[in-house]
């Protein structure tokens, strides 16, 4: 058990302190990288490379296995975001109640696919399995708010809001 | 150092203190409601209540989730018992000023209905009724008498045998039965043990583990601090989804609360029994709802499942006697602790006892989470609680267990829900999601939905999960472009056969369950999918015979 990192932070930027703190309280264990990568993407919006090097070295884990469960959990991203997200759940519930076509009616009506972040860097779609909010079906999370019972009107109501957004 | 006396004492002063209103207005604040704006609707009656000078006799309560998310947001009135569906902040001050008269009633909800009436409440006896945010509650409502009542009076072997007693069995969907679990795991040989609760409620269409976490964590506490003293281990882990942040925020702020009051950490309740919770958030994984990928998650590294035996009862966490059971089994665990392990036999089943809780999803009128005892019948369930379907189309089938579950279609709605009678559908008891279909459903979409969640789910590690749910993916790929041949169909039996009995893990050995049942009970929708039949010499498109 380690109670200082033995590597220097990447920059001064105040963000990394945030991340040291949550290695420190775990005793730079290895069993923290999860923990650690949560902290460097809720951060960072996003883990690149520097970033996880960084967390490599500090826990004293193999880049390979680093790099390894940052790309084995779908939660992580290892690409910036876009302004404002939209994730469209694809649970079973939503499935049958019609997230499907909803999804479809975003990709064609916005040109951007799963994954993706429209050219304008403001809106990032994104597919998830299940929030849990399935008695509320077909249900899309906006910048982590659940909009429930969706319809094709509400979710492009929210998606303009979002693109002429100027305030930016 | 507090004692469980000093406890209730506060708690009965928190009663006192509540029973100073005249009356309590109870909002949901369960991520469900909340995203319809609950928390402006707590604000609103708030305001409302001050602005009609009722401040000392109307308490707003912010409580967990009441189970009828269809009819959301939903706020109750005690005592009269009044319950508001679809309520808006802006209907807060009618509500306020007609307390005590007459209720509003354009936006009463009925409770005398059978979704009300036919459920049995134990581990969701405090959903909805409590303040998820505040332990004196808990404690007043019988809380972590169960832990008390295991300290002081029981030895850890008189705990299992409690538990044996109540037949409780594992709630993640397997239904081990959990005083077994327990007993091998405190009787393997180890200073260290470890208990991990698995929340890693990945099945689309369940929630039930979300609702807990979120309107009554503290039973999630007490569950696994007694399952720790049965077991003889001192740290646990909550492995919670990161999708789930306010079931996060809200577990967090209970453990703080248990800490202060000596229900965690070392020497509690004086005691002399040390126990430690931390929380490990998952990552989106599908296949870590497995019990050994899920230790490997906890222990930071990919969750792949490895080989059992040993299983994690001998060799878990960091290679330690570790219990893992799932949310919902360690909520029910103080109740049993509380009234008895024979009170707990006395309801469900002849193999499958107490209740279960399931979450109402697709179509159907009544969406929302049930507790209901087990072996009632899923024509009760769908059509009675569930209110049938809200278009009034036909329901086709009931998918339970999650996407390595089965559909059973209607002709057997008369069938018992146990783990055993599901089972012998084709289904699984899984975790408890219950989406229904009607008629306008596909059966071989469906199939086809499941199998792109496992095959994007597996997590690459065996070849016959990795490669026979891509293979069995394309089939039904084909099937639903109208594009499958006889020889898919041979072929895709027999894939769902090797991968069920060749794979490494749960999910792998699962994955055609959804696949086998449609087979079974919707053959037909398969074979109306079927190229028509090759004519013998199809002629050239050119042949002056046409």
């Amino acid at each position: 058990m380690r109670n200082r990192a033995e590597v220097a932070l990447p920059s001064d930027d105040k963000r990394w302190r945030v991340v040291e703190a949550a290695m420190r309280r775990n005793g730079y264990r290895p069993d923290a990288l999860i923990e650690t990568l949560h902290t460097v993407q809720e951060s960072f919006g996003y883990l690149d490379s520097e970033a996880l090097i960084f967390v490599s070295n500090a826990l004293r884990v193999a880049p390979s296995q680093v790099y390894g469960v940052a790309t084995f959990y779908h939660f992580f991203n290892l690409k910036p975001q876009g302004e404002h997200t939209c994730a469209v759940c694809l649970g079973t519930a939503c499935y049958i109640k019609g997230t499907g076509e909803l999804l479809e009616d975003i990709r064609q009506s916005y040109g951007v696919h799963p994954g993706e972040t429209t050219a304008d860097g403001k809106l990032s779609l994104l597919t998830v399995r299940c929030v849990g909010a399935c008695g509320l079906a077909p249900a899309l999370v906006f910048d982590g708010e659940v909009m429930g019972k969706a319809t094709t009107e509400s979710v492009r109501a929210k998606i303009e809001g979002y693109l002429s957004d100027d305030d930016l | 150092m507090m004692t469980y006396d000093e406890l209730t004492d506060a708690a009965a002063e928190e009663i006192a203190r509540q029973q100073g209103y005249h009356q309590c207005v109870r909002v949901c604040m369960a991520a469900g409601c909340l995203s319809q704006h609950h928390d402006a609707i707590k604000l609103a009656l708030e305001q409302a209540v001050k602005d009609q000078g009722r401040a000392g006799e109307v308490q707003i309560k912010g409580v967990g989730c009441m189970g009828l998310c269809a009819a959301g947001p939903l706020v109750m009135v005690e005592p009269e018992g009044v319950l508001y569906e679809r309520v808006s902040p802006e209907d807060a001050s009618e509500i306020i000023a007609v307390l005590g008269s007459e209720p509003v009633q354009r936006l009463v909800c009925p409770t005398d209905v059978p979704f009300f009436e036919r459920q049995v409440k134990i581990v969701l006896e405090n959903s909805g009724v409590i303040d998820p945010e505040s332990i004196e509650e808990y404690i007043a409502a019988g809380g972590y008498e169960g832990l008390n009542r295991a300290l002081t009076e029981l030895s850890p072997n008189e705990v299992i045998a409690e538990l044996v007693r109540s037949g409780l069995r594992g709630r993640g969907g397997a239904g081990y039965p959990t005083g077994l679990k327990w007993s091998t795991v405190a009787k393997a040989i180890s200073d260290t043990k470890y208990v991990v609760c698995n929340g890693d409620e990945g099945d689309p269409g369940a929630f039930m583990d979300r609702s807990v976490l979120e309107s009554d964590p503290h039973r999630i506490i007490e569950g696994m601090a007694i399952a720790g003293y049965a077991v003889g281990a001192n740290r646990g882990f909550i492995y919670v989804r990161a999708e789930y942040p306010l079931a996060i925020e809200r577990l967090k702020l209970a453990l703080r609360h248990a800490k202060r009051n000596a229900l965690l950490g070392n020497n509690i309740l004086g005691t002399g029994f040390d126990f430690n919770l931390e929380i490990r958030l998952g990552a989106g994984a599908y296949v870590c709802g497995e019990e050994t990928a899920l230790m490997a998650s906890i222990e930071g590294k990919r969750g792949m499942p490895r080989p059992r035996p040993p299983y994690p009862a001998d060799h878990g966490l960091w290679g330690a006697p570790t219990l893992v059971n799932n949310v919902e089994t360690f909520a029910s665990i103080a109740p049993i602790l509380r009234r008895g392990g024979d009170w707990y036999a006395s309801i469900g089943s002849e193999t499958s006892k107490g209740t279960k809780v399931f979450a109402l999803a697709g179509q159907i009128r009544n969406t929302g989470l049930i507790e209901v005892p087990m072996g009632i019948t899923l024509t009760e369930i769908v059509h009675e609680i569930g209110g049938g379907t809200p278009n009034g189309r036909q329901v086709k089938a009931v998918q339970t267990g999650g996407p390595t579950g089965g559909c059973i279609p209607e002709a057997y709605f008369d069938t018992p829900v146990d783990y055993e009678s599901l089972a012998k559908l084709g289904s699984i008891m899984g975790s408890g999601g219950m989406i229904v279909m009607d008629d306008s459903s596909s059966m071989v979409e469906v199939a086809r939905y499941f199998m792109e969640f496992c095959m994007t789910e597996s997590c690459g590690k065996c070849i016959p999960c990795r490669v026979g749910t891509a293979q069995m993916y394309r089939l039904l790929d084909k099937f639903s472009q109208g594009r499958a041949t006889t020889a898919d169909l041979d072929l895709l039996e027999q894939l769902c056969d090797l991968t069920l009995n060749a794979s490494l893990c749960g999910l792998g050995q699962s994955a055609p369950n959804p696949v086998l049942s449609t087979l079974r009970y919707f053959r037909d929708e398969y074979l109306a999918r079927l190229l028509p039949a090759e004519p013998a010499l199809a002629p050239a498109p050119d042949s002056p015979a046409a």
